[in-house]
């Protein structure tokens, strides 16, 4: 399979410190791959690079077909990404966050209602401004958003932290359906009881570097 | 470009009008402000009128700053600004946007300080036609000025005080040619064809910098 996603000695600086300091990986389109590893470890500065976020000082690094040295602005458009914080406007309901981001990325809202109603934001939260969310509240919101965006490249940091039993198990399947579709998704965690089954790739980073691979529980069914 | 224009500048907008922040406190200041400068010149009538054209510029500056500030922080904090520039939208379509809002918001500033001036300074308005113009072309100097110095200092722990150190010495050429069009406006002598070429020479140099500057900085 070619891989969609490329890096050979990858290298992110922040300041003079390497937050990656040669990450070399392969990742096949409609895969998933989970990063593992302690605080520190650059999981989050190759979600960041992956989406175009974190500046590419020296290796390479191939995206969807994109070198990461030179990203074009509408790569960004093609890669969703959920971090700790989703990221939402306060004063706005999860409902016009969603309607906005779909606006911006030239996408019809018509898919913003089935995406909240499916992540279980419904009734009277559709209209309640995110301020008066909870936190798992808002990562279902960022689960939505990402869901009605339906982009190629699904970057997912530790995505099943502040939320319920339930929840998780529609983390698994929102990933499952992404894959399945031919997006990629790539997560990191602190909880492998969750990630690693889900996962057909699972990689361990420390500092700055990729020390180990091996298949997870999605490619061995 | 004009279409996330169109959409940065809808969003702020709501969120103007949901959380009511300008309509509750920067409109307020601005008024306060005229009055405060008004008990301090004290109850002469010509003193007031002929003092009025500054300190309804100088009232609308420190209004604007207030302004800025509220806009920026509609950015959201780190993760927001991020996961908007995951959007992919156009930079200069921010600019443009969050200048377009801004200038909304100034205009209704400015109906209220002229009310004001006309009311509490005596002022009398002889050549509308100029006064207009120079409140139509001022604001988007200011707004655009305020927008792109307010993406100097966004993320920065000292915003609130950095902003206004460098903003307001920049905006000291739209203060002077907004008062002597003013002036000239409510009666007094003078060229104004000049001030309101400054005025939009002013405007037009900061519209083009955001646009052009906008991406970069936000990107650094």
């Amino acid at each position: 399979m070619d891989a969609a996603i490329a890096l050979t000695s990858a290298v992110a600086l922040v300041g003079r410190f390497p937050v990656l300091a040669g990450v070399d990986l392969a990742m096949p389109k409609g895969s998933v791959t989970t990063v593992l590893g302690a605080n520190g470890a650059g999981k989050t500065s190759l979600l960041r690079l992956l989406a175009g976020l974190q500046r590419l000082d020296s290796g390479s690094a191939r995206v969807l077909g994109v070198d990461l040295a030179r990203p074009e602005r509408s790569y960004r458009r093609r890669v969703g990404l959920l971090a700790h914080d989703p990221g939402l406007y306060e004063d706005l309901t999860p409902q016009e966050n969603l309607d906005f981001a779909l606006h911006a990325v030239r996408l019809p809202v018509t898919a913003t209602l089935p995406s909240l109603m499916r992540c279980g934001i419904s009734g009277r939260l559709l209209n309640t401004p995110v301020k008066h969310l909870s936190q798992g509240q808002r990562r279902r919101v960022g689960l939505a958003k990402l869901l009605a965006r339906r982009p190629e490249l699904w970057l997912l940091d530790e995505p099943h932290a502040s939320l319920d039993a339930t929840t998780r198990i529609l983390v698994g399947e929102l990933v499952e359906e992404a894959a399945s579709g031919g997006a990629m998704v790539v997560t990191t965690s602190h909880e492998p009881e969750y990630s690693v089954p889900m996962a057909d790739l699972v990689v361990t980073m420390g500092g700055g570097v990729v020390i180990a691979s091996e298949r997870g529980g999605r490619h061995a069914s | 470009m004009l279409r996330d224009a169109r959409l940065i500048a809808a969003r702020d907008l709501r969120i103007e009008m949901r959380s009511k922040v300008a309509t509750w406190q920067v409109l307020p200041f601005a008024f306060l402000s005229l009055i405060l400068f008004a008990f301090a010149i004290g109850p002469d009538p010509t003193l007031l009128k002929q003092t009025s054209p500054g300190l309804f510029w100088l009232s609308l500056l420190f209004a604007s700053v207030l302004g800025t500030q509220r806009s920026l922080s509609i950015e959201g904090d780190g993760a927001t600004r991020e996961a908007t520039r995951l959007l992919g939208i156009d930079p200069a379509g921010i600019f443009l946007g969050k200048t377009i809002a801004l200038l909304i918001e100034l205009a209704a500033l400015e109906i209220v300080l002229l009310g004001g001036v006309l009311v509490f300074f005596h002022t009398q308005v002889s050549n509308w036609p100029l006064l207009i113009s120079s409140l139509i072309l001022a604001p988007i100097g200011l707004a655009s000025a305020s927008v792109i110095y307010g993406s100097v200092t966004t993320g920065l722990r000292s915003t609130a005080t950095l902003l206004p150190l460098l903003v307001l010495p920049v905006l000291a050429p739209l203060l002077i040619a907004g008062a002597r069009c003013f002036s000239v406006a409510t009666g007094s002598r003078g060229n104004s064809a000049e001030w309101l070429g400054i005025l939009a020479v002013f405007a037009g140099i900061y519209v083009l910098l955001g646009i052009v500057l906008y991406g970069p900085l936000e990107e650094s």
